[in-house]
Formats: C-alpha cells, sequence, structure tokens
C-alpha cells in the first residue's frame, strides 16, 4: 500500500496499481472494443438485408481492406464475422465484464485494501492493453484481419491460401490471444490469492456476497481453462509457422500437395473448446453475481436460497469442464462419446433452473424498486429463461444432427451467453457507477437504454431460431444461391431493422456514462440502502478504500426487511442484536 | 460530404441532449428534489411496462410460430430423420411449456410486487421443501429427456451395413462436392491425397481393383428406401455435409473418413408435389471454409429404382473416364 506514494497523473491514471482505476480501465476499453464489435455487426446485417448493396457505413470503419472495392465482398464479411466473434466473447464480455467487477468490486466486498498484488493487477490490465493494441492493428492489415470464424478452426485458419486472413492477420490475432491469455492469467489468480487470504475479519466465505462468490469460480474457471488455449494456440503457431503438423494431414490447396501428414484438425477442437465450454461460463457466471446481488437489494429481500445459489455456480462450474464435446457432435467423433457429452450437458440444466427459480422466489413478495440497474438484472433472468431452454435442443445430440452450425444455434447463444451477460454488465455499472464515480447516472436515461436495448435485442435474436429451423447455416454471406431459403429474407430484414435499432439505443448509455462521470448528481454514499461493504467506504473513493480501520463483518450480506430491524437494510459491519439469529 | 454532414448531426444530437439534461436536474433543483431518485411513481411505471412489454413479447413470439411456421423444413425424409422430428416436437413442446409459464411469472412478480415506500418486503431466505421440489422435479423430466435423446441418437448413428446398402463417397474441397458411388462390388477403392492428379480429382488409386467400377459424379441419386451409407472425406479444410431435409450433418475433416448412413423415405417427385415445383434436395456445406463458403452445393435426387438404375448405367467408369480422358 502507498500511502507515502506521492500520485502524478502517470501513476495515478496510466500505471495505476489501485484496483479500482484499473477496473475503470477495464471498463472504458472494454466500452470501447464494444463499440467496435457492435459498428462490425451492423455492418454484416445491412448486408445480410441488402446482399451486395453498398452501405455507407462501410466507410466508417478504417483501413484499406474494407475500402477497396467500395462493398463487402464474402473475404470481408467473414472477417467481420470473425473479429466480431472474438471481441465480443473475449475483450467484452470476459475482459470488460471479469475485469472489471472482479478488480472493483472483490477488495470493496471483502473488505481488503486492494489486491493481493496491485503490480501483477497492473500488468495483467497492461498486457490486456497490449493485446487489444495488436488485435486492432490486424484491422489494418492488408489481407485483412483472421477470418475463419471465431473458433479458428485449422486448417481454414492454419492456411493464408484457404482464405487471405489466415495470413498477417491469422498471425496478429494468435499473437494478440497470447498477450490475452497471460493476462488474464495474471488476474485470475490474483482474485483467487486476494479473496481466500485478504477477507476482512468476519468476512467467512458463507457470508460472501454471491458476486464475490460468482467472481472467484470464474477466476478459477479460467485459471484452469486458458491455458489450454494457450497451448492450442501455441500449437497452431507451430503448424503455421514452422512446419509441424499437429493439426494437418492430407491437405491439397490450390493444387499444391502439402507435407503435412498425422495431424488431426479434430484435435484442436478438442483443446478449443476444453477452453471454450468453460469459457461460456467465465462470460455468464459474473453476470449472474452481479444479478444475484442486484435483485436481492432492489428486491429490498434476502437473496433466496442462498447456499443453492452457490451450490448451483460450483455445480455448473464443474460440468462445464466435462461438456466441451457438444461443440463436436458432428465432428465424426465417436457416437458414444456424443451420448457421454449429451449426458454431462443436460446435466446442467439442472442447477440453471435451480438458479432461476430462486430468482423468482427473490422477487416474489418484494417490494421491488426498479432502478436501471434492476431493469438490466431481471433482462439477465428472462434472456437466461430464454435463451437456456434452447440448450435443451441444442445439447441433445439426436437434434443437434439439424440445427448445429445454423442459425439456431446464433440466437441461442446471442440470447443466453451474449444478452444475460451483456445485461449483467449494464446492471453492474448502473448499480455501482456511484461507487465508481461519486455520482448518479441519469435515471430516465438508463430507463430509455433498458427499454430499447430489451425490445430490440429480442427483436434480433428471436427470430433468427426460425432461420436455423428452416436450415439456414450461419456464417453465410449471403442466402441467395440457395432457392429453398428465398423465403427467409423478410426475417433477415427485420432482424436488421432491430438490430441498427438496438445500436442507436446504446448511443444513450454511452452519452449517460461520459455526461454523468463529469456532471452527473453528486452520489451519497449508500444510495441503493445496500447492505455490503463497498458502501461504507467514503464517496471519495480513496486509495486504501477506508480512511481508518478495516470493517468488520458480523453478518451476511443479505440482510433485507429482517423482521425487527428499523429500516429494510442492515449493514454487514452491524453487530447482530441480542437474541438476534444470523438468517 | 456525407460522412461530414453525419458527424455534424451527431455533434448536434449529443449537444441537445445535454441541454435537455441540464434542464431537467435545474428544474429538480428548484423544486428541490433528486432527480435520480427512484419514487413510487417510477415503480408503478416500470412495473407496468414490464407486464405490457412482457407479455408484448410472448404474444410476438406467438406471432412469429405463426406466421413463420411454413418457412420452416418440411418433414423429415428419412427413417431417423422422422424419429429427430418426434424427439423434436417432444422437446420443443416442452420447452415452449416452461418459456410460457415462466416468462409470465416473472412478468407478472414484477408488476405485482412493483415497490411502495410505505411498503415493507416479506423475509424469506430459504425454504428446504421448496428447494428440493425445484431441483427433484427438473431432474426427473432432463432423465427422461435424456433416455429418450440417447435412443434417438443410437439410432441414428449406428448403422449396419448389410448387402443392400449402398456406399458413396461425398468429397469436399474449396468450393465444390464431388461423388463417388461404389460399383458393383459396392466397395470404394483406395484413395491417397497424393495421387490427386489431373481428371483423378478424388486421388483414387487405380491399382487398387476396388477402383476400377467407381464411377464419379457432380450429383447423388438415391434409391428411395434402399439405405445408403455416405462417406466423406476433404480435400483442405473443414467442410459439413449437410442435408437438412433428410436430418443429416457430418463435418468432412481432411485426413480422416467420416460417415452417415441413413435411408430416404421420399421421392424428389413425392417432394416437389407437396413442396412446389422448384424443390430439391440439397447439399450445403456447413462450416466455415472461406469466401465461397455460402454457395458449395450439390444437388440429391431421391428415386424409385428402375430411375436410378437407368441413371447409374448412363455413368462412366472411373477406369474409362480416367482413360479416355488421359
Amino acid at each position: 500500500m502507498s500511502e507515502h506514494h506521492k500520485e502524478n497523473f502517470i501513476t495515478k491514471y496510466v500505471f495505476t496499481m489501485d484496483h479500482k482505476m484499473i477496473a475503470k480501465q477495464f471498463l472504458i476499453t472494454g466500452m470501447f472494443m464494444a463499440v467496435v464489435g457492435m459498428l462490425m455487426s451492423a455492418i454484416f446485417r445491412v448486408q445480410l438485408a441488402n446482399p451486395g448493396e453498398t452501405s455507407i457505413l462501410y466507410n466508417l470503419l478504417p483501413g484499406a481492406w474494407l475500402n477497396d472495392s467500395g462493398g463487402l465482398n464474402p473475404d470481408k464479411y467473414l472477417a467481420l464475422v470473425t473479429m466480431h466473434g472474438t471481441i465480443l466473447v473475449f475483450w467484452v464480455l470476459t475482459a470488460g465484464l471479469s475485469g472489471t467487477f472482479a478488480n472493483f468490486l472483490i477488495p470493496l466486498q471483502i473488505g481488503a485494501r486492494d489486491m493481493a498484488s496491485g503490480f501483477l493487477n497492473m500488468l495483467s490490465y497492461w498486457f490486456f492493453f497490449i493485446a487489444t493494441v495488436v488485435l486492432l492493428s490486424s484491422l489494418f492489415v492488408e489481407t485483412g484481419p483472421a477470418s475463419g470464424g471465431w473458433t479458428i478452426y485449422p486448417p481454414l485458419s492454419a492456411l493464408p491460401q484457404a482464405i487471405p486472413g489466415s495470413g498477417t492477420g491469422m498471425t496478429l490475432w494468435l499473437i494478440s490471444i497470447t498477450l490475452f491469455v497471460v493476462g488474464s492469467l495474471l488476474g485470475g489468480l490474483n482474485y483467487i490469492v486476494t479473496i481466500l487470504n485478504l477477507r476482512t475479519i468476519g468476512m467467512t466465505m458463507q457470508r460472501l456476497p454471491l458476486t464475490v462468490w460468482a467472481l472467484l469460480i470464474t477466476a478459477i474457471l479460467g485459471v484452469l481453462s486458458f491455458p489450454v488455449l494457450l497451448s492450442c494456440g501455441l500449437l497452431l503457431i507451430f503448424d503455421r509457422s514452422f512446419g509441424t503438423s499437429f493439426y494437418l494431414s492430407d491437405i491439397i490447396i490450390n493444387g499444391e500437395a502439402l507435407h503435412n501428414e498425422g495431424g488431426s484438425p479434430i484435435l484442436f477442437e478438442h483443446l478449443f473448446w476444453f477452453l471454450g465450454h468453460p469459457e461460456v461460463y467465465i462470460i455468464l457466471l459474473p453476470a449472474l453475481g452481479i444479478v444475484s446481488e442486484v435483485i436481492a437489494v432492489n428486491s429490498r429481500k434476502p437473496i433466496f436460497g442462498y447456499k443453492a445459489m452457490v451450490g448451483a455456480l460450483l455445480l455448473i462450474a464443474f460440468l462445464s469442464f466435462i461438456v466441451w464435446g457438444h461443440h463436436m457432435f458432428m465432428t465424426g467423433m465417436n457416437p458414444f462419446l456424443g451420448s457421454v457429452f449429451t449426458f454431462t450437458t443436460l446435466l446442467i440444466a439442472i442447477p440453471s433452473a435451480v438458479k432461476v427459480f430462486n430468482y423468482l422466489a427473490t422477487l416474489w413478495r418484494g417490494n421491488i424498486r426498479f432502478t436501471p440497474a434492476m431493469l438490466f438484472a431481471i433482462g439477465t433472468v428472462s434472456a437466461f429463461i430464454t435463451g437456456g431452454l434452447t440448450g435443451i435442443i441444442l445439447g441433445d445430440s439426436a437434434l443437434d444432427i439439424n440445427v448445429h452450425d445454423t442459425y439456431f444455434v446464433v440466437g441461442h447463444f446471442h440470447i443466453v451467453m451474449g444478452l444475460s451477460a451483456i445485461y449483467g454488465m449494464f446492471a453492474g455499472v448502473y448499480h455501482w457507477f456511484p461507487k465508481m464515480y461519486g455520482r448518479m447516472m441519469n435515471k430516465n436515461l438508463g430507463y430509455l437504454h433498458f427499454w430499447g436495448t430489451f425490445i430490440c435485442a429480442y427483436g434480433v435474436f428471436f427470430p433468427m431460431h426460425f432461420l436455423g429451423l428452416a436450415g439456414l447455416p450461419r456464417r453465410y454471406y449471403s442466402n441467395s444461391a440457395f432457392p429453398m431459403f428465398d423465403g427467409l429474407s423478410d426475417i433477415n430484414e427485420l432482424i436488421t431493422f432491430f438490430a441498427l435499432a438496438g445500436a442507436i439505443f446504446q448511443v444513450f448509455f454511452l452519452f449517460n456514462f461520459f455526461y454523468s462521470i463529469f456532471k452527473g448528481t453528486k452520489s451519497t454514499q449508500n444510495p441503493w440502502k445496500s447492505n455490503t461493504l463497498e458502501w461504507t467506504t467514503p464517496v471519495e473513493r480513496i486509495h486504501g478504500n477506508w480512511p481508518g480501520e478495516l470493517p468488520v463483518v458480523t453478518r451476511w450480506a443479505y440482510d433485507y426487511s429482517k423482521p425487527g430491524a428499523d429500516e429494510d437494510f442492515i449493514l454487514q459491519t452491524e453487530p447482530l442484536k441480542e437474541g438476534e439469529i444470523e438468517h | 460530404m456525407t460522412n461530414i454532414l453525419i458527424v455534424v448531426v451527431v455533434i448536434l444530437l449529443v449537444a441537445a441532449l445535454v441541454q435537455i439534461l441540464r434542464v431537467s436536474e435545474l428544474l429538480s433543483d428548484i423544486k428541490n428534489k433528486d432527480v435520480n431518485e427512484i419514487t413510487d411513481e417510477d415503480n408503478n411505471t416500470q412495473g407496468i411496462l414490464f407486464l405490457i412489454v412482457g407479455f408484448g413479447f410472448l404474444i410476438f413470439v406467438v406471432w412469429q410460430m405463426v406466421t413463420w411456421n411454413h418457412l420452416l423444413l418440411p418433414p423429415a425424409s428419412s427413417v431417423h430423420g422422422a424419429q429427430i422430428d418426434t424427439l423434436m416436437q417432444v422437446s420443443m413442446g416442452l420447452i415452449l411449456i416452461v418459456f410460457f409459464v415462466l416468462s409470465p411469472i416473472l412478468f407478472y412478480f414484477l408488476y405485482k410486487y412493483r415497490g411502495k415506500k410505505s411498503n415493507k418486503a416479506y423475509f424469506f431466505s430459504h425454504n428446504n421443501k421448496l428447494e428440493v421440489v425445484w431441483t427433484v422435479v427438473p431432474t426427473i423430466i432432463l432423465t427422461t429427456l435424456i433416455i429418450f435423446g440417447l435412443k434417438t441418437w443410437d439410432k441414428a448413428m449406428n448403422v449396419d451395413v448389410s448387402e443392400s446398402t449402398t456406399i458413396i463417397e461425398v468429397y469436399a474441397q474449396q468450393f465444390n462436392w464431388n461423388a463417388r458411388y461404389s460399383g458393383q462390388d459396392n466397395t470404394l477403392g483406395k484413395a491417397n491425397f497424393k495421387l490427386v492428379k489431373g481428371s483423378n480429382i478424388l486421388g483414387v488409386d487405380m491399382l487398387d481393383v476396388n477402383s476400377s467400377d467407381d464411377k464419379m459424379s457432380r450429383e447423388v441419386h438415391l434409391v428411395i428406401d434402399k439405405p445408403v451409407l455416405l462417406k466423406f472425406r476433404s480435400q483442405d479444410v473443414i467442410h459439413s455435409a449437410f442435408l437438412p431435409h433428410f436430418r443429416v450433418q457430418m463435418n468432412c475433416v481432411p485426413g480422416m473418413t467420416t460417415q452417415f448412413g441413413f435411408t430416404p423415405t421420399k421421392t424428389t417427385a413425392q417432394m416437389k408435389e407437396s413442396e412446389g415445383d422448384d424443390f430439391e434436395y440439397i447439399l450445403l456445406c456447413n462450416k466455415i471454409c472461406g469466401a465461397s463458403h455460402y454457395n458449395m452445393q450439390m444437388k440429391f435426387i431421391v428415386e424409385t429404382q428402375e430411375e436410378y438404375d437407368i441413371w447409374l448405367a448412363s455413368q462412366e467408369n472411373l477406369e474409362t473416364k480416367l482413360l479416355t480422358q488421359k
């Protein structure tokens, strides 16, 4: 801790070791990347609604690779889809979400002055930052960025002859993701160590807010699975640059027979999805943690079934490691293996159902206060129900035969992973903004943002299920090559309309966010009347968090509307009254 | 020019928003009210909005199901496909029921329990009985679904290859498909990527005795009610052979052979009658494979044994073909 350490602009805002500032760095970088990723999707949605038409939107994106023909050709379309996926999955929903809220909330909610290692924490952000720069620079190389889909399956991603994006663009993608993994490992280890070692007096594991539980489990998932992605990428680098054959065999490309023999692209898929599936929960669990907290605070009720909620998180996390094969039912792997993965996959529905029921029970007989954060938290629950249910179709190998890699999948994961997580992220930003900046975000703009987003998002992603059930494969530049898809153009136009409208509503959020940093109304110390420790720190957000002694915790985080109390909340630092039993 | 105009418009809009916000904040300052405090009125409006928009969403879902129903794939044209369809109907029915129960509950709770300053929430932190119920019920339902699903999967994937099974190779490359029939001996000749040369685009080993009667084709003809085993190879990157009407899909992976067996149950002619004259069975690529991924197709034709025999007889043997074209 640096009480005697003088702060200047550089140490305060740039190379900072204060977890709160690092959280904001992650947040703002994540928001920037979200805008980039969203603009990309706007561009390819325009293409899907009006195949071949040049749009004014193309001119807004930089890079010669996009502008040379004035329109979107198939290569560029695939490049946009790939970068959109990469950015949203890793940059926004992994680093932007976990990076922000793990950094911000862990020390504040467990009663610590900072992360266990401020230095590693700083490194974690700067690795992420360099990864961002490298990824964005790949947009400007002549052959375009990586274009083989965000899952970068070889041989497509290994051979520049197969698609131009697999040249320099892919090299930069791999370098970038390597840096990204290093950054997230440094962060993840730090989160785990901090939660296990730096909890203040009285903050037992059973008293941790669910946000911290979720962030802990997320960090463990990340530490166990990201190294596998790293090795997976490393072998791909070897295949691409040093002539090895881990993933390549029996290939003729552009009339040339390659020397590679004996490798298997399926090996890559196994390694990739061994990260890839836990990754889904690395994205989702922090959102569910935030939502648990926001819903309890704003229902003015304890979260229902705290222990079951923790148990469900643990079970989901455990199962997430043994379901990766459900992404690969159609790869030709042994059908028996498919059976095993179907079994484990459908089991995940059980803890997920428990979580949904517990959220509903928390709302039941509550005294619900609709802050913008609460609206988004409810959005997460709604999306989790809608999107989770279609997982029962996709996880069933027999049904997956015909919906695998169709728009049904796109609809499913955008709702259950994309919307749930991004709503959770919005909920977190609206809820903790007063703690981050000492000011309030505008309520009415928040309402406008929520309703616009909620309506448009379902307008975009729900119809996709029908496209999928009509047999339409994902990642098609145009549907015009097949007469059987001719009837689908109306649906595509509707989706694009909602996508563009939804994008416009995000402007209200961005505006509200930056306006409120400087001009928002001043926040009080505990604006939401919340129990958790972060609201016992001063509004001024000092380095070290608490001016005097660290707070001492005497109860769990969810004593809302407890009978016998004067107010409808009791801070975690409030000692138990005589004769009072802990929940 | 348009770009500059867009920038100007955006700047003006942002400036207007700032002013509106400032005015509303100044007004509430005068009234001595906190502009961002959540009032009972807010709770009321938002609760009602959830009820309206929530149920609006459910109506939107029903509207989509009604309006777009005719766009969905027709019933399966294969034996295992019909079983998949049944499983699909059961699963879909089930998730729709759960969806149409849970979503209204969520939206109704939000409306019903919208807050008031004078109200107090009910302290209710856990209830073991309730939690056991809603753990056990999904477990039972899912166990049933898993068993049903695995049985269907088992039937779909485990093909008995008998004498009567036609064996056809489907070969994928950027960006087209080729087929190879195994000929009289019903055995495909060996192939190796190193032998791909000239018109021997599949790399068939012509020294293998099984190769001579193999036949190559740019479309696939199948006999109704006769089992077929498709064997997939790829020349360059991963492709995925997707035959949505038969409920068939399998990746084509360079370096290995994959397979999918099925029995077609409706001829193309029958399908044209029910689905319209322009109906064709189509093989699509369903794994991102490069620029023309969106246009990689091959026609499948299901016909009677007689029609099939005539077609097959008109196809040249691979051996003759390669000799004549050398």
